[in-house]
């Protein structure tokens, strides 16, 4: 029974206007969700967690770096599920939020590069070096850029959304080759310190900070998707009816 | 029945693309002359000394081999969408596919098969130690199929859009930044005196990756174009 109606709900979700309906009424919880989590990490990053023996207070810099590096991969990861249903099933929302991820996944990367830079000028002494896991983050940005550069390029935005499909899975090569950049390659960059098996190479104390930051970027990831996927509708329907009548619904209620 | 009704279609376009680059000979090899201009810039731009221009050698061959393969991208698949031969590939019902594949052979032997053959000129221009010239060749055979693949790939991936020669060298960038960096790892590695066989044996699984994966990829993205 229940899985029935579990069934139907993520059917009729497929369709824009309920898609519309849900996306508006969740992702306001999400942005509240990211807001209060990436304010209680940030408060425990910057006046709680002791600072490191070596790196001093540079390191805090790292709990922003490391959790958008996660999301920019697991983001990607997102975007290549969607990006298969989307080319098998051709369902238009699916395609329609594969193409939203990618902005928000350019985005997390720049801020990974960017605060890595940041902190590698005082630590490593250069802000960049061409090494493995550094080099394969760049090519990461600039597969995010080139998808939404080719959805961007066609005029018919379903055909844009399946072509842009087909370089998500082939540029989804590059995600395995980041995450063991450091254990293939001898590299600047250090290998992962935290394991979700035994022990973490990491003081128990630094972790919370870090945690919590990783739920606000999977918050973040959420409510942009599902603001940016609604937009996105609005936008390719705006002269269809259902947009018409939130249209009318929304100034009658103003009136 | 004469010789070419029997053939396949995938060899009849073969037999077709190589006989227009033949009638074609100065415009074929455009690509190659391409890839001299680049390699003579290189000794004007950052000065002749020898050091410099033989640690620089494979990276460069390598960079000027990827410029002018794209050279020829553009014009792979778009000439077939104008005038309507795309289409009738997918009527019929013989694979798709094949014709892909042999695409692609016809755009490797044009662009790929003359900078393997001139490579020893132009490392001998870039004073390349001889020791790495074997390497430098076989990296060169391993690896450009693979470029000819993966630009194919970008070319049908941007078919049908505006800007496409922009846009094509932005999509083919991310998508052959191992390969550069296996092939030049491979032959500096033989420059320095060390084993290279675990960086060719990469570039040759990335080659086989993008042999079997890329056409499959074409073939569906040249679908989507004509819809």
């Amino acid at each position: 029974m229940i899985w029935k109606k579990l069934k139907l709900w993520f059917h009729m979700l497929g369709s824009p206007p309920t898609f519309h309906v849900f996306a508006k009424r969740v992702a306001p919880w999400l942005w509240a969700g990211f807001a209060i989590t990436a304010i209680y990490a940030m408060y425990l990053a910057l006046y709680v967690v002791p600072p490191d023996y070596q790196q001093g207070d540079s390191m805090r810099i790292l709990y922003i770096h490391v959790p958008a590096a996660w999301q920019a991969m697991f983001g990607y990861m997102v975007m290549t599920v969607l990006a298969v249903i989307a080319l098998i099933w051709r369902i238009r929302l699916t395609e329609i939020m594969a193409m939203s991820c990618a902005p928000i996944g350019a985005g997390l990367t720049l801020v990974c590069l960017a605060t890595g830079a940041i902190w590698g000028k005082p630590m490593w002494g250069t802000w960049w070096v061409w090494d493995a896991r550094l080099t394969s983050m760049l090519v990461l940005l600039f597969i995010y850029i080139g998808i939404m550069g080719l959805y961007a390029a066609y005029d018919d935005k379903r055909k844009g959304a399946r072509v842009a499909a087909i370089l998500v899975l082939a540029g989804a090569v590059n995600i395995p080759i980041i995450h063991f950049s450091v254990e293939w390659w001898t590299t600047l960059h250090q290998p992962a310190t935290i394991r979700l098996m035994g022990e973490s190479a990491m003081d128990a104390s630094m972790l919370p900070p870090l945690i919590w930051m990783v739920i606000a970027t999977k918050l973040l990831f959420g409510a942009a998707l599902l603001d940016r996927s609604r937009n996105e509708l609005l936008e390719q329907d705006r002269s269809k009816k259902w947009v018409e009548n939130l249209v009318v619904q929304g100034t009658a209620a103003r009136s | 029945m004469s010789k070419h009704a029997s053939a396949s279609p995938a060899m009849a376009l073969f037999r077709r693309d190589m006989k227009l680059a033949f009638r074609r000979l100065g415009e074929s090899l455009l690509p190659l002359f391409f890839l001299f201009t680049v390699i003579i810039l290189i000794p004007l731009g950052v000065g002749p000394g020898p050091n410099l221009l033989a640690r620089m050698a494979p990276g460069m061959i390598w960079v000027a081999a990827l410029l002018s393969s794209l050279l020829a991208l553009e014009h792979l698949f778009r000439p077939d969408l104008e005038d309507g031969t795309l289409e009738q590939w997918f009527v019929g019902g013989d694979s798709v596919v094949g014709r892909v594949l042999a695409r692609m052979l016809s755009h490797w032997l044009i662009t790929g098969l003359p900078v393997i053959v001139f490579s020893p000129l132009a490392a001998q221009m870039l004073y390349l130690p001889n020791h790495a010239l074997g390497t430098l060749v076989l990296s060169l055979v391993i690896g450009t199929p693979a470029l000819s693949l993966l630009g194919g790939l970008a070319a049908a991936l941007t078919l049908s859009t505006r800007g496409a020669s922009v846009l094509l060298s932005i999509l083919v960038f991310p998508l052959i930044v191992p390969l550069v960096i296996f092939a030049t790892g491979a032959v500096s590695m033989v420059a320095d005196g060390l084993d290279p066989s675990a960086h060719l044996g990469l570039l040759a699984a990335f080659t086989i990756l993008a042999l079997t994966l890329a056409p499959l990829g074409i073939a569906a993205a040249l679908r989507m174009n004509l819809e």
